[in-house]
């Protein structure tokens, strides 16, 4: 028998994109096991809302992410939304989710660069970062901002898009999804990229349902869940099926983002054609009261969202469970028996993002 | 044949245009809704305090006596609430960032006070520095 060596991994690391650190075990070359330990950029917004009045804490719901801060923003709202019983008008619930999969997609792009990245094909990097640019531009032309957005608020949202704004986008994700087919041609059937990717990292069925996975991670062993189902925002309006692969392999994590961009697209056409007329946001009054658990479908998974509210303007309690932190067991478990050359990769697979787990 | 895939994309790339823009020489266009900075026509400012009441970081103080508004563009988010709220719509979204300084100031306007005769006129401070918080000032 070989002899065991502990290998510190992180958090400060040339090929991890986030500050996870791991010990890994290894016999040889061959990892053994991962302990995970994270804790280190923790930055108390949950805290916060004892301080700030609860119209306010949607700024700092969006702050807890840089990549999906719409959907916290959007998360935090629809939950005191619910407490306090606000029906959002319908064109709201419409830009919600065109801004949602906007966020999707260039969620997915942001990974696609990292993943290429981490397996050395810069060129390829740099032609999905190219591409995720537009979606950035196309924030920046509706809501003045291309990493906060600012314009979702307790009610409604804060900024309309005029018909013909969406319509522009749509034009724009049209040609762009030409674009993708090409891109997406190579992640799926270059040589070089399928060694890396083929094969590494399976997670069964039964250890995603077991370990609680969430997302593309869990949507990649089998399991068809999707949170936009529930029918939160416009989603109960748009036909769509989850997507699943029943490989459980990196591939098949990578395969399923790629066509979760595409669905994507299509729900923004889908909304873009649906959208009605009207306002944007409701006026409310008086503070919220009692609970409420909001789950939402962001780009990595599942996150959930917990308010408690006293009848002040200060909420009690809001916690925040966000897709990594769901993840982290079942990576831990992927990484059991792979190769030490892998772990960036398989690190990489669950798309990791720390900040929003350490909150 | 990914090969000539990507060979059909190199060769677009060596005739195309760059996708990036050379920054400094080329400025950059914003569109309309960029949330830059906050601007303020001091002028019409009829120094209610709304903009400081709403404004969730607390970076606006308006002072009524004195008919000053400052702002300390670091703790400002850009969120646009007081460009909502303000009722004489003096304030204003600019598409320019703030520029970067080394030191955390405060950007103050003041609307000039008409000084009784014989006094000399008030002056107007451009800018002041934010104290740093006691429990760490800055070590010289």
């Amino acid at each position: 028998m070989s002899t065991r060596s502990i290998v510190p991994f992180g958090p400060q690391h040339p090929v991890l994109p986030e500050p996870i650190h791991l010990d890994l075990v290894l016999e040889d070359e061959r990892v053994v096991e991962a302990i995970p330990s994270i804790g280190f950029i923790h930055r108390g917004l949950e805290k916060l809302v004892e301080k700030k009045d609860f119209v306010e804490f949607v700024y700092v719901a969006e702050r807890i992410c840089g990549i999906c801060s719409f959907m916290h923003g959007m998360g935090y709202c629809e939950a005191v939304e619910h407490t306090m019983g606000i029906e959002v008008p319908e064109r709201a619930k419409y830009l919600r989710t065109i801004w949602s999969e906007m966020s999707r997609i260039h969620s997915h792009m942001l990974w696609l660069g990292l993943l290429a990245d981490a397996f050395g094909f810069e060129s390829l990097f740099m032609e999905s970062w190219r591409m995720r640019e537009k979606i950035l531009d196309m924030f920046e032309y509706s809501t003045g901002g291309r990493v906060i957005f600012s314009v979702n608020k307790i009610g409604g949202q804060r900024k309309d898009m005029p018909d013909e704004m969406i319509a522009d986008f749509v034009r724009i994700l049209d040609g762009m999804e030409k674009e993708l087919k090409s891109l997406a041609n190579t992640f799926l059937n270059d040589y070089a990229v399928k060694s890396r990717l083929e094969g590494v990292g399976f997670l069964t069925k039964e250890q995603a349902r077991d370990l609680g996975a969430v997302g593309p991670f869990m949507r990649a062993s089998g399991i068809a869940l999707d949170t936009r189902k529930t029918g939160y925002a416009a989603y109960s309006h748009l036909d769509f099926e989850p997507i699943t692969s029943t490989v459980g392999d990196s591939y098949a994590r990578t395969d399923i983002r790629i066509r979760e961009i595409f669905q994507s697209i299509d729900l923004i056409r889908q909304a873009a054609a649906k959208i009605p007329s009207g306002d944007v946001a409701v006026p409310f009054k008086g503070n919220p009261t009692g609970e409420y658990l909001m789950r939402v479908e962001q780009p990595r998974g599942e996150a959930i969202y917990y308010v408690k509210a006293n009848g002040t303007k200060n909420l009690d309690r809001m916690r925040v469970r966000t897709p990594t932190f769901a993840n982290i067991p079942g990576l831990v478990e992927t990484l059991k028996g792979c190769q030490l050359a892998d772990v960036p990769i398989l690190v990489l697979t669950i798309d990791p993002c720390i900040s929003c787990t350490e909150r | 044949m990914s090969v000539i895939n990507f060979s059909k994309t190199i060769l677009h790339n060596l005739f195309s245009k760059p996708a990036t823009r050379m920054y400094p020489q080329i400025p950059r266009e914003y569109p309309e809704r960029t949330r830059g900075q906050i601007g303020i026509t001091i002028e019409d400012c009829i120094f209610c305090g709304i903009c400081q009441k709403k404004c969730p970081t607390g970076a606006i103080e308006v002072v009524r006596e004195t008919k000053n508004w400052s702002i300390n563009r670091f703790g400002c988010i850009q969120c646009g609430e007081c460009v909502g709220v303000c009722p004489k719509k003096c304030l204003t979204m600019l598409q320019t960032y703030a520029e970067p300084n080394a030191l955390k100031t405060r950007e103050n306007f003041a609307q000039i006070l008409k000084s009784a005769p014989g006094e000399p006129p008030r002056p107007i401070v451009p800018e002041t520095q934010i104290a740093p918080p006691a429990a760490n000032p800055i070590k010289e």
